[in-house]
């Protein structure tokens, strides 16, 4: 996300509506918006923010898959090939009897798997030191930063000059 | 949210609140100083734990002879409990995946505690299964892993088996949704903190930021776990079930089990809510969060439920007579008017007629009959328990085997020890996590606060300005 030594310049809005229409109006002045930051996930400003739509369903639906072949798989080969036993009479290969199991290794591996990748394509886990602008992104505050490490003091003026047109309660200028 | 907002819609939160006040209201019981009621509380449940301790350390020394199980009845206490702590498990995930695939906007107020209930109950439920088996230190023997006798495999045919991976697949995955959810809430406990505690929080955060771009991930994932966690809290207790009616007994032996546990499972589940959030709104002060209305709701699902419930014992009865099979119709005899007549009727009281005073407004509104009414209906949900189990086994099918049981005082404290146990652990989830979920009560306040909606709305705030006249109702 960020790199050592970044300098970003963000402001600070206090309404998710306010957020919304600047991005729409960085948008129209072809800002180049680094990141947007909100206390909560905020409805309607993927779109503005030209975020596609997250694949992690695909995975999901993959991972289930993978767990329940798996599973319904590894039942099989021990109880037709491995080790098989006659329980009742029934047929080694009992089929409506694999059936929970198979259910449970789906949701059990689609779970985990996608719950692992998305925390690891978020670059989130324990011990992550993440680059924060602001404490209060996560109480009140919407936030909308510039990378500005290569911009120019007129560059930097012109995006102050779109925070303050756009309504933003505060701009601050920070080394990350 | 844009959603458009339907004119019945409560208010669920309420004080005129911003973001702010939410983030302060909610946070702040994980920074002061605990409260007496909170010592006092944390106290009583840690000293049950450690008899809860106690009683498992002598169940394994003395073994299983010390609980009175007997050959006729083998399954007892022990099983009752275990059935009743895991339907006890099942309204959070109902709550936060059910209610999320149904866009009801009330489970925000409660979801965060109810999950936390769940891997709480579920936890106390998973314990008895396992000190059941008699030798504890070979329970490993249930799962399928490559070993030096055969290999020799588990039986995958088996509903007892199958209880093992549902129940620790239930566990796990209500973990990872709980705990996902609770990251953005942890990072804003993170950043009103400092020290010791900010490094703390900091680890256990995992570094969240709010981007747009992660919110939209985590979104997305609720989403699917969701819809993963909804077929997955239903075949739970089905499976639970499967463990009473997949075996030849009468009394066990019917189709009826799986819908009847999960109904049981879903009623007994919101019970433990109420009774828990009840205390935990009074306090921590959270009655601006978790409103009559929210009450109100959880109190019509415990009505149905109920109602389903005791449609179930109904039918039950009746397909015994139909049936026209004498066994069965001698197991619900004997269910109903045999030497365990008071659990059964304890039951009927408790479970089905008790909740029905639920149909009456002012009583789902009243927080004093709603405490009283979840207690009773959690009494009842371990009463049907144990008639189930007891009364079946008490009277096999041969009569010089036929027996009575109650409790040791072992059995008794495992009992009281895991109720210990369970508030041992839900106390202190309430010092270190909110117990509201922040963010998302955050992001439905403009659809559901009563500055936005409801008779003392005043906002006109863009879009929303065309709900702000209507009056709740």
């Amino acid at each position: 996300m960020v790199s050592d030594n970044t300098k970003v310049l963000y402001g600070l809005y206090n309404d998710e509506e306010e957020l919304k229409s600047a991005v729409a109006d960085a948008n129209h002045e072809h800002l180049d918006i680094m990141d947007v930051f909100t206390p909560f996930p905020v409805h309607g400003l993927d779109p503005i923010l030209g975020l596609q739509e997250s694949r992690l369903h695909v995975l999901g639906f993959i991972y289930g898959a993978i767990g329940c072949l798996f599973g319904f798989g590894f039942m099989t080969w021990v109880f037709t090939s491995d080790w098989p036993i006659l329980f009742g009479g029934k047929p080694y290969w009992s089929v409506p009897a694999f059936i929970p199991i198979t259910f449970e290794m789906t949701v059990l591996f689609s779970a985990w798997g996608m719950t692992i990748t998305f925390y690891t394509i978020c670059g989130l886990w324990p011990g992550v030191k993440s680059k924060f602008l602001d404490n209060r992104i996560t109480d009140n505050k919407f936030c909308i930063a510039f990378n500005v490490t290569e911009a120019s003091e007129s560059e930097v003026e012109h995006l102050k000059g779109f925070f303050n047109r756009t309504h933003a309660a505060e701009i601050n200028l920070k080394q990350v | 949210m844009s959603q458009p907002v339907a004119p019945v819609r409560h208010v669920l939160i309420e004080g005129n609140k911003n973001y702010h006040n939410i983030t302060e209201d909610l946070c702040s019981p994980t920074e002061k100083a605990p409260s007496r009621e909170w010592i006092v509380a944390f106290s009583l449940a840690a000293a049950l734990t450690g008899f809860y301790v106690f009683c498992v350390a002598w169940t394994i020394w003395k073994g299983i002879g010390s609980w009175n199980l007997n050959r006729t009845i083998n399954w007892g206490w022990d099983i009752t409990n275990f059935v009743w702590w895991i339907g006890i498990g099942h309204a959070g995930t109902l709550i936060s995946a059910i209610l999320l695939l149904f866009r009801q906007r009330w489970r925000t107020g409660v979801n965060r505690a109810a999950e936390a209930m769940t891997i709480f109950a579920v936890m106390c439920a998973g314990q008895f299964p396992l000190i059941h088996m008699g030798r504890l230190w070979l329970a490993f023997f249930i799962f399928p892993f490559p070993n030096t006798r055969g290999p020799l495999w588990v039986n995958f045919n088996s509903p007892l088996l199958w209880d093992v991976f549902a129940i620790s697949t239930y566990f796990s995955v209500s973990l990872l949704f709980w705990y996902t959810g609770l990251v953005p809430d942890l990072a804003t406990v993170r950043d009103r903190a400092a020290g010791f505690r900010r490094k703390m929080y900091d680890i256990f955060s995992f570094g969240w930021t709010g981007s747009a771009k992660h919110w939209q991930r985590w979104e997305s994932l609720s989403l699917i776990l969701a819809g993963l966690s909804t077929p997955l809290v239903l075949s739970v207790h089905t499976i639970v079930s499967f463990d009473f009616a997949t075996s030849v007994i009468p009394g066990w032996h019917t189709t009826i089990f799986p819908p009847y546990f999960v109904a049981g499972a879903i009623f007994s589940g919101f019970a433990m809510v109420q009774t828990l959030m009840l205390i935990t709104r009074k306090v921590l002060h959270l009655e601006e969060y978790i409103t009559i209305n929210h009450i109100e709701s959880m109190n019509k699902v415990i009505v149905m439920t109920g109602t389903i419930v005791g449609v179930a014992y109904l039918t039950e009865l009746f397909i015994a007579w139909y049936s026209g099979y004498i066994y069965e119709q001698f197991a619900f005899y004997n269910r109903v008017f045999g030497i365990y007549w008071w659990s059964y009727f304890g039951m009927m009281f408790c479970n089905v007629v008790s909740p029905q005073l639920f149909w009456s407004r002012k009583i789902r509104r009243s927080i004093w009959w709603t405490f009283f009414l979840s207690i009773v209906v959690n009494v009842g949900m371990w009463f049907e328990r144990f008639v189930i189990i007891a009364t079946t086994l008490a009277r096999d099918y041969l009569p010089s085997s036929w027996s009575y049981y109650s409790p040791s005082w072992v059995e008794i404290g495992l009992f009281i020890g895991t109720i210990g146990l369970f508030f041992f652990l839900f106390l202190i989830f309430t010092r270190v996590a909110p117990v509201v979920a922040v963010a998302e009560v955050k992001s439905i306040l403009k659809v559901a606060g009563d500055q936005y909606i409801g008779p003392k709305a005043k906002h006109a705030h863009g879009h929303h300005a065309a709900v702000k006249t209507h009056t709740e109702d």
